[in-house]
């Protein structure tokens, strides 16, 4: 019995260990999320301090003391001890100041809105949450796409993030944190992918019926591939408009990867200002513009 | 003429309508019970129109053990569907299905289990623990009591008539609005916390006032069983925090219903505060359900260790200041939503502060046992576990309490591991053990211990056979409320151990009411003579078992700290107190606590349904009750002394 | 000791008086504090008029004056009342709370007014987040004074059956506190919301 379990417990522990490479917050392939799994390493340590003599005390003392053992001494009056109280306030102390400190730093450090230390110019990536699909805009390119974003490696990526739809969360794992996705607003998250490969982004915030779909697909490939993979979209039949947008973002789950070679300008500001201002009055379609743009938009 | 009701609102989903079947039997044969046993005068005079603290107490657990039973359900359905919903099989329930179960999952473990079972032994033990007969206000007591069921019973009425929320326990908006949640679903998760929470709230003032007022004389609060101090400081932040959860659900109400703007995404509203609104009452919650754990198992260390309770200074101190920490750290749960650097350092940090004093309690208890003389009843396995699963909760609490580290586990399965990790370590294992602790004070016999222990182990190994896979498949990127995956992500083994893992728990859960029905059947073997079984320290061991229903014949003069130890010491000494008898003043029971919480129950079906007329005339009846209530001058009586001696009398031949 | 004849009321009637007493305040901290989260929301919301118009287009200072002197006279003659219940002066309190009704029921109406006027305009809380925290913080305080009318009849007609007894002393204790507290919740209103606004 006993050979049995050591078995059963070290084919578990193999099976945790080589499935480690599936872990994806320990998985890093980016810069962000590499220096994420540090801080939760050295968190853990810090805490075990304290964890492990709480356990061990806790199975020694229920042992030693327990009623049957009238060898153990028995102080029943002890209630108070200096010394103890000291060293189980001081070191606790000393270990969240640490803890304060790494965190003081690395909320700024790993702050989503604060751009990468890089000399290279970052892509700007826009990013729709939708109901239930992520849209994909790249400006600087003219592109779209929906539920696939690709970008080179080792380049700073800018995401700016806003939704159409419940509140989602953006999170690629292997790359960095997440970030919500909320209608109405703009949020940011700087990433660079440090290794070519296809990783899992979904949304880690509950959004409604079809949430099980919400999951998009982060790309990082070479900068030779990125050029090529934008070229072929460009050559590509479908165009966003704001009516194949408006259509786009009706409610439908597990769409496939879909991509438009254009996209109408100033789509991403617009869809955030139309739960800030109302639409302008002259347009028979809600233009879902700000009005400072209105005026602009006449001119078509 | 009926709002949005209809035939429709009946579910035709196979599972969903079995749920709704099973409670409908469930209701109809516990009224044919009632009637066949001819019990309708005894319930209505013994229980419905009490206002003693007592009865009020066993009602609420009453409850909560049977809304335990459905929000376990929820889990198992929840791990079953999650066991096998991979790839190309979709498991057995729907995604609306799901959503339903998970949110409904979340509002009745916290508001219809483990408030209850907290405001049970509240009034099971407070009054009694501070020598005092009744709380201060007995019929706002029996008041909240019923507000409380019909919160309960909207939840349940959701299940047959109609749908449930779909949005997580906390229905952040925009998804809780009209636009994106047009069903009633929304609605009744509103006025069912609504209701409730103004119980809750009523009672929070009462317990406050208990404790402040009417505590014995001598009795001044550093010499407060343990027990009392906790439930003084969760009654604090219950009065802290409901006002919030009322008026942030009175406003999204006022969104739904009158096309408010207060968090919808257009016309300006801002569902950023609802989140911290939400929160603002979310985290003190939490420790309002964790810190009378706390208590318990303060009581249960002392008493079973036979020894003091080590350092009871620095615990009252380090509940005070997790009391006080426990306001300012609400924005944790939302790190992810980009308040900056700053301010998620600043409640970063707050948050993990409050670990200290809590890291003081464990040691504190862990040196209570320390040179004890440890009798291992159940309550001490609970403390055991306790000791052990909750230090793990912590610490991954604390973990993520680091912003940047959070990134990478909010809302993920590690989140989900982590807070079952300190529910059910902390205020399960904690409740359960004053459950098992109490059981004779309140009922006259002891729980039969063999299969308390058995119970106990199912429940801490299921636990973590449970939760541990789901610590790991967070950190393999699962995210929570999603009930279909795919089978590359390699989730699914870890999911049928955590699925397992619930049977376990499934089979304490069984055993847990195995022994209560056996100790029912065993109770004149197990019988509490003495009113002591436990060889207890404070003043409630010092009644007899249940306790009279006036508490205590004569009010105790209190000197020290673990009051009725040193009643037993002195008498032990040989020195005997003076008994004499005097009438007491005793509240009268009444109906119309129970009758204005329907007056409510019907207002908040009403409103759900936007049966106006229906709702006016509930608020007329409830208007109607409190006016009769406000011109009732003959509310209290008085019990002979003579009376009092003889129920003394017989009490002391029993010993 | 064992004198039934004693009203069970006015036995230890000096610590139910306090344990009210103490209650009530409690109850009115709790009360406070939702008052502060929907004054949280207004504060929040207050920019946001989507395009329509803000406070400084809707509010009426002199309209919103009248209404002060209103409610601020009422607690006055409730304070007149309370002394007249201390003198025991049956006809004084009778008549020093029917004023203050009829003052009350003056800022109620007022405020309807201005309310049904606003949705008249077009200025319904529907029609931007500012003006749901508006309708939300100035038609709860709104709401508060009506329970609080209400109590004040049901109170008169106690004391025109049965005189001022120990317990209706209480509740009017306790009335008097609720009175005053919605004036000084009154007060914030007014300088946050209208004051404020309108400069």
């Amino acid at each position: 019995m006993r050979n049995k379990i050591i078995i059963f417990l070290s084919i578990s522990f193999a099976a945790l260990v080589l499935n480690a490479c599936n872990v994806a917050v320990f998985d890093t392939k980016g810069l962000i999320a590499a220096k994420q799994a540090n801080l939760i390493v050295t968190s853990v340590l810090l805490m075990l301090i304290v964890v492990i003599p709480v356990i061990v005390l806790t199975f020694f003392f229920a042992y030693r003391y327990r009623a049957s053992n009238t060898k153990a001494k028995y102080t029943p009056e002890w209630e108070h001890s200096t010394i103890l109280e000291i060293v189980w306030w001081t070191i606790p102390i000393i270990i969240i100041a640490i803890l304060a400190v790494i965190t003081w730093k690395s909320s700024h450090e790993l702050d989503p809105y604060r751009p990468l230390e890089s000399s290279i110019k970052p892509i700007e990536i826009e990013v729709v949450a939708l109901e239930w699909k992520w849209l994909f805009i790249y400006p600087e390119q003219g592109i779209a796409s929906v539920n696939l974003a690709q970008f080179p490696v080792n380049v700073p990526i800018s995401f700016k993030i806003t939704a159409q739809a419940p509140m989602n969360s953006f999170w690629i794992p292997r790359l960095a944190g997440q970030i919500y996705a909320m209608e109405g607003m703009q949020t940011k998250l700087h990433v660079i992918a440090n290794v070519p490969g296809s990783y899992e982004g979904v949304s880690a915030n509950f959004s409604g019926e079809g949430f099980n779909g919400m999951k998009f697909i982060a790309r990082a490939s070479t900068a030779a591939e990125f050029s090529s993979w934008v070229d072929s979209i460009k050559h590509s039949t479908d165009i966003l408009t704001q009516e194949r947008y408006n259509t786009l973002a009706k409610p439908s789950s597990d769409d496939s990867v879909h991509t438009f070679s254009s996209v109408r300008e100033g789509l991403f500001m617009d869809i955030m200002m139309q739960y800030m201002e109302p639409a302008c009055e002259h347009q028979a379609v809600p233009c879902n513009m700000p009005r400072q743009c209105c005026k602009r938009h006449t001119q078509d | 003429m009926f709002g949005k009701l209809s035939f429709a609102a009946i579910p035709h989903d196979p599972i969903q309508a079995g749920g709704a079947a099973s409670i409908v039997l469930g209701v109809l044969a516990t009224l044919a019970a009632i009637t066949y046993f001819k019990k309708w005068t005894w319930l209505w005079k013994e229980w419905i129109t009490t206002v003693d603290h007592k009865k009020i107490g066993v009602m609420y657990i009453i409850v909560a053990l049977i809304m335990l039973l459905r929000g376990f359900t929820d889990a198992g359905m929840m791990r079953l569907q999650l066991a096998i919903s991979a790839g190309n099989n979709h498991g057995f329930l729907t995604p609306d299905h799901y959503n339903q179960i998970f949110t409904a999952h979340g509002v009745i473990m916290i508001f219809f289990m483990a408030m209850p079972l907290m405001f049970g032994l509240f009034n099971l033990i407070v009054p009694l623990q501070i020598g005092a007969r009744d709380v201060a206000f007995p019929f706002l007591n029996s008041l909240s009591f019923w507000l409380f069921v019909v919160g309960a019973g909207l939840v349940n009425m959701s299940l047959v008539i109609g749908e449930f929320a779909a949005t997580g326990w906390l229905a952040y908006p925009p998804l809780s609005e009209l636009n994106y949640s047009p069903g009633v679903g929304m609605d009744y998760y509103i006025w069912a916390i609504q209701i409730t929470g103004i119980g809750s709230l009523l009672t929070g003032i009462n317990f406050f006032a208990t404790i402040m007022k009417m505590r014995a004389p001598g009795m001044n609060l550093m010499k407060m069983p343990i027990f009392t101090w906790t439930a003084l400081c969760s009654n604090i932040l219950v009065m802290m925090a409901f006002p919030v959860l009322t008026a942030t659900l009175g406003m999204l109400f006022m969104d739904r219903f009158f096309g408010f703007h207060f968090f919808t995404s257009d016309l300006g509203g801002n569902a950023m505060m609802y989140v911290n609104l939400i929160w603002v009452w979310g985290h003190p919650e939490v420790y309002i359900l964790v810190l009378p754990a706390f208590g318990v198992f303060s009581e249960v260390a002392a008493t079973f260790a036979q020894k003091r309770l080590f350092g009871y200074n620095s615990m009252v101190w380090a509940t005070a200041a997790i009391t006080l920490l426990s306001a300012l750290v609400w924005a944790h749960h939302f790190f992810t939503m980009g308040a900056g650097g700053n301010v998620n350092a600043v409640f970063g940090i707050a948050t993990m502060i409050i670990s200290i004093p809590t890291g003081v309690k464990i040691f504190n208890w862990l040196f209570t046992l320390f040179r004890g003389r440890i009798i291992f009843g159940t309550p001490v396995f609970w403390l055991i576990g306790f000791l052990l699963t909750f230090t793990l909760g912590g610490m991954t609490g604390v973990m993520l309490s680091v912003p940047a580290a959070d990134f990478q586990f909010h809302n993920s399965m590690f989140l989900i591991a982590h807070f079952h990790n300190t529910i059910i370590g902390g205020v399960v294992f904690g409740y359960f053990a004053g459950f098992a602790y109490w059981f004779p004070k309140v009922m006259g016999f002891k729980l039969y211990e063999p299969l308390g222990r058995i119970a106990f182990f199912h429940w801490i190994i299921g636990f973590f056979v449970t939760f541990i896979p789901l610590y790991v498949v967070g950190l393999m990127g699962m995210t929570r409320r999603i009930s279909h995956y795919e089978i590359a992500s390699g989730w699914q083994p870890w999911l049928q151990v955590s699925m397992f893992g619930v049977m376990i728990i499934g089979g304490g859960v069984g055993f847990q009411l195995l022994q209560i029905a056996y100790s029912v059947w065993k109770r004149k073997e197990l019988a509490d003579t003495t009113g002591d079984p436990w060889n207890g320290r404070t003043l409630e061991w010092s009644t007899s078992s249940p306790a009279p229903f006036y508490n205590f014949a004569v009010i105790p003069q209190v000197t020290t700290r673990d009051a009725f130890w040193e009643q037993k010491q002195q008498r032990r000494a040989g020195v005997r107190e003076a008994i004499v008898f005097q009438d007491i003043h005793m509240p009268k029971n009444t109906p119309l606590g129970f009758m204005i919480a329907m007056a409510a129950g019907l207002i908040g079906f009403a409103l759900v349904w936007h049966i106006i007329w229906l709702a006016l005339l509930g608020f007329m009846a409830a208007m109607t009750f409190i006016i009769v209530r406000s011109f009732d001058e003959d509310t209290e009586y008085y019990v002979p002394a003579a009376e009092v001696a003889r129920i003394e009398a017989k009490f002391a031949e029993g010993t | 000791m064992t004198n039934l004849s004693i009203h069970p009321q006015e036995h230890g009637n000096h610590e139910v008086d306090e344990k009210t007493s103490f209650g009530f305040w409690i109850y009115i901290m709790t009360d406070c504090l939702l008052f502060a989260t929907i004054f949280a929301v207004y504060a929040v919301l207050r920019p946001s008029t989507f395009g329509g118009p803000g406070p400084k287009e809707l509010f009426s200072l002199p309209y919103v004056f009248i209404e002060t002197l209103l409610l601020l006279t009422s607690s006055f003659t409730f304070g007149l009342a309370m002394l007249a219940q201390n003198k025991g002066n049956r006809t004084q309190l009778l008549l020093w709370m029917g004023i203050t009704f009829l003052l009350g029921l003056g800022f109620i109406g007022f405020e309807i007014h201005e309310f049904v006027n606003l949705v008249r305009e077009g200025n319904g809380p529907g029609r931007s987040a500012f003006l749901s925290g508006f309708f939300g913080l100035v038609g709860t305080h709104g709401l508060h004074v009506t329970c609080g009318l209400i109590w004040m009849m049901l109170l008169m007609v106690q004391i025109s059956k049965r005189g001022i007894t120990p317990l209706i002393a209480r509740k009017l204790n306790s009335l008097s506190l609720f009175w005053h507290f919605l004036d000084i919740i009154w007060v914030f209103v007014f300088t946050f919301v209208y004051l404020l606004g309108a400069i």
